[in-house]
């Protein structure tokens, strides 16, 4: 679809139900209303840090509307509304970020770092392009296990420069695993503009050189998202082989809240985007233009959506984080002798010490 | 700040340069003054995230920094001085480092527009987009490259953007950089290599934005591993660094970025690498530190004297490998006892090394077992960072426990 959410090519129309349609919809607003909220919250104080999501949030709901439930996701840290559209619920977003003894996590990662089991959306870690041969093994994996199940995995364009991209893409190929490699081109890795971090035609390009099908998607059409990603999807279960899903978007916000982007950008290329090319404004032109929304339905979610939000935020807030024993666990599947020495031997300072730790906040 | 011409046709010329990076940064990444911050906004809608007791005073808490800069008396002997922090430090050395040597080149991730703690600020519009540039993103990439500039005789500055992010470029600094001269029978090396990189815990960087990775490079001989303690030792290390003929790793504690603030020579100086430095003397037991660290044990000294009646000698290591045994030794060799004190985890931490070797050369001289205080033996927690540190009280237990032996 266009900027006035008006489709182009009819015969490109995914003709989607009116309740999915509602459902994109709602997934990227309340993705952005939860954004908003968490990125104040941390300009006060009140959780360390928070990365939002603007103007990507097409990317994030029409591919994830697009596979089945069970795919394996792997993400890099800017595809929340993968999980906001798979239902995660705001409290565990919200005590993942506040690192609260709700959080399934355990509070051990810095915010936005979420994992889910039962959503098959494999924990964020920090280091960039990580997770792109694990995302390969993964796929071979659920090649060998005859599941029907492909894997994704999303990445920037930024982290595509690292070393991890080239041996995640050729082993693909080389191996045959049925993954999707779906990059978000949003112009900028921190301060870096495209034009820094390469000189050829972006990722898509690439996906040739290793043998990998590629295409190039306007990343803020969530239809556009939705059909690559789904024909992408389809064919990697039948056929075996990986593909590469190139969406090109814009970066609205700053990198992170360690970021103040007009240092490096200015606010009218910024405003350009925000205003002229947003995927919900153009999903919701489309709602609009079908009669399956309108100014009341939006003043009514609007307000419904940030009470949840919220909600969901006070009562993060509210809870204890978990009890510090915690800070031992999981290192190995077992406690090897030597740490629960060092476990025993916190619990024996924190005895004759324990007025000079915060201890009131954590679980006893 | 130049115009971007950025070629794709979705992209808007940009209409007005951005101003100088300086003034609009917001370093949230770095946030431990220990007093606290501006809690509003303004233009905050009214009524928006009233903030319940309960919050303000985690907000509170949160703040508290586990230690406090400590700065040296002002030096007298390089000339004029001016009032640095930690990150201005650093880049009046690369300012001095660019301006003598015509070959000295600055690069790694976003260090054009001045860096991500701000340490290369100006430096681009001062000497020009050939010498301070971006890379993309990729540290085996930005070592690599940064080996064979200075293979030349080049000087190649680089930045690796978190020591956490360092990995990648393992194999470039333990297999190639470290041996270059070694196995080309001195025929080639790349000892103007410098390797720069943000390093230590910084109240909220969990697993990935708190690392020390010392020990790891501390296992390879052929590089060095440099930790300054403030900023003018920060600005004397680096151009020592920079000078040094050996290829350099170059850790800046970030947390002492802005909290770090005193008097520093405007000109060039060096201060002498593997030369550990005693700053204060003491009679009863040496404490052993480097970086953010030293302010934590200068503290326990304190808490050591006015609780215990106990004389610390107090050392910064400064330079990890190669280091000063001999100091470290002439120490313990006087007070009999050694507490040594790390962020990073106790096994195979480089307090091991210094142990080690202290108990083969001070056997006689010891009073009681070398002591350890370090980070526990898992990844770097996020919530419970506060637990995780070996901070003052930890310190001053194990100190006590040391006098009692």
């Amino acid at each position: 679809m266009d900027r006035q959410g008006q489709i182009i090519n009819p015969s490109e129309d995914p003709h989607l139900p009116q309740e999915k349609v509602l459902k994109f919809y709602r997934s990227m607003t309340l993705l952005n209303t939860m954004d908003r909220i968490l990125y104040e919250s941390q300009r006060q104080g009140r959780i360390s840090f928070y990365m939002t999501n603007y103007g990507e949030e097409g990317t994030h709901v029409g591919s994830a509307a697009a596979l089945d439930s069970t795919d394996l996701v792997f993400g890099q840290y800017r595809e929340a509304g993968v999980l906001m559209y798979r239902d995660y619920p705001l409290e565990l977003f919200m005590a993942q970020c506040y690192g609260n003894m709700s959080d399934p996590g355990k509070g051990r990662q810095m915010p936005v770092h979420y994992g889910c089991k039962e959503r098959h959306f494999v924990t964020i870690s920090s280091p960039l392009a990580t997770q792109i041969p694990q995302a390969v093994g993964a796929a071979y994996a659920a090649k060998r296990a005859n599941a029907n199940r492909i894997v994704i995995c999303y990445f920037g364009e930024g982290a595509a420069s690292e070393g991890d991209a080239h041996a995640g893409f050729n082993f693909a190929a080389t191996l045959e695993c049925p993954i999707i490699f779906f990059c978000r081109n949003n112009g900028y890795a921190i301060s870096t503009p495209t034009y820094e971090q390469y000189r050829g035609d972006g990722i898509a390009a690439r996906g040739p050189g290793y043998g990998i099908m590629s295409i190039r998607v306007d990343g803020n059409d969530v239809f556009a998202v939705y059909n690559a990603t789904k024909e992408a999807r389809r064919r990697a279960v039948a056929e075996n082989q990986p593909f590469l899903i190139e969406a090109m978007t814009y970066r609205i916000g700053h990198h992170s809240t360690s970021d103040d982007s007009s240092a490096y950008r200015s606010v009218d290329e910024v405003n350009y985007w925000d205003k002229q090319d947003h995927p919900i404004s153009r999903l919701r032109h489309y709602l609009v233009s079908h009669g399956w929304w309108d100014e009341d339905q939006e003043k009514t979610w609007r307000k419904q959506s940030r009470k949840m939000v919220m909600e969901a935020f006070a009562q993060a807030e509210r809870k204890l984080k978990p009890n510090p024993n915690l800070l031992f666990s999981d290192v190995y599947q077992e406690m090897p002798a030597q740490l629960r020495k060092q476990q025993e031997s916190l619990a024996q300072h924190l005895q004759t010490y324990g007025e000079h730790y915060p201890l009131d906040h954590f679980d006893k | 700040m130049e115009l971007s011409s950025l070629l794709t046709r979705r992209r808007v010329g940009m209409a007005a340069a951005a101003s100088t990076a300086g003034r609009l940064l917001r370093l949230g990444a770095v946030r431990a003054e220990g007093h606290c911050r501006r809690l509003r906004r303004a233009g905050l809608e009214r009524g928006f995230l009233q903030p319940t007791s309960a919050g303000k005073d985690a907000a509170q808490k949160r703040h508290v920094a586990h230690f406090t800069f400590q700065p040296d008396r002002e030096s007298q002997e390089h000339g004029q001085t001016q009032k640095m922090n930690l990150f201005q430090a650093v880049t009046s050395a690369l300012d001095n480092s660019l301006a003598k040597d015509p070959t000295a080149v600055i690069f790694g991730e976003d260090v054009a527009f001045g860096g991500v703690f701000r340490c290369t600020v100006g430096l681009r519009d001062k000497y020009g987009k050939d010498r301070v540039f971006n890379t993309p993103l990729c540290e085996q990439g930005i070592v690599g490259f940064g080996i064979g500039i200075a293979v030349t005789g080049a000087t190649a500055i680089a930045e690796i953007q978190f020591a956490d992010y360092i990995f990648p470029a393992f194999d470039q600094i333990v297999n190639e950089a470290a041996k270059y001269r070694y196995r080309s029978g001195d025929l080639f090396n790349c000892g103007s290599l410098t390797i720069r990189s943000p390093w230590g815990c910084v109240g909220h960087g969990g697993l990935y934005h708190s690392q020390c990775p010392e020990a790891f490079f501390a296992h390879c001989p052929g590089i060095k591993v440099v930790i300054p303690r403030s900023p003018f030792q920060a600005k004397g290390l680096l151009l020592s660094c920079i000078e040094d003929k050996n290829p350099c790793i170059f850790f800046e504690p970030k947390i002492l970025y802005r909290a770090a603030v005193e008097q520093v020579p405007v000109e060039p100086y060096t201060i002498p690498l593997s030369q550990a430095e005693v700053i204060q003397e003491g009679s009863d037991i040496t404490l052993v530190a480097w970086g953010t660290q030293v302010h934590v044990i200068r503290e326990v000294a304190l808490m050591a004297r006015e609780k215990l009646g106990v004389s610390c000698e107090i050392i910064d290591l400064r330079t990890i490998i190669p280091w000063d045994v001999d100091t470290v030794c002439k120490s313990v060799i006087k007070t009999g006892r050694l507490l040594i004190s790390h962020e990073a985890p106790l096994t195979g931490g480089f307090a091991s090394e210094i142990s080690s070797t202290v108990q083969e050369e001070c056997f006689l001289n010891l009073e009681a077992p070398i002591s350890r205080v370090c980070g526990y033996d898992t990844p770097f927690p996020h919530i419970f960072e506060p637990f995780y540190i070996p901070d003052k009280w930890k310190c001053y237990d194990a100190l006590r426990k040391m006098i009692n032996y």
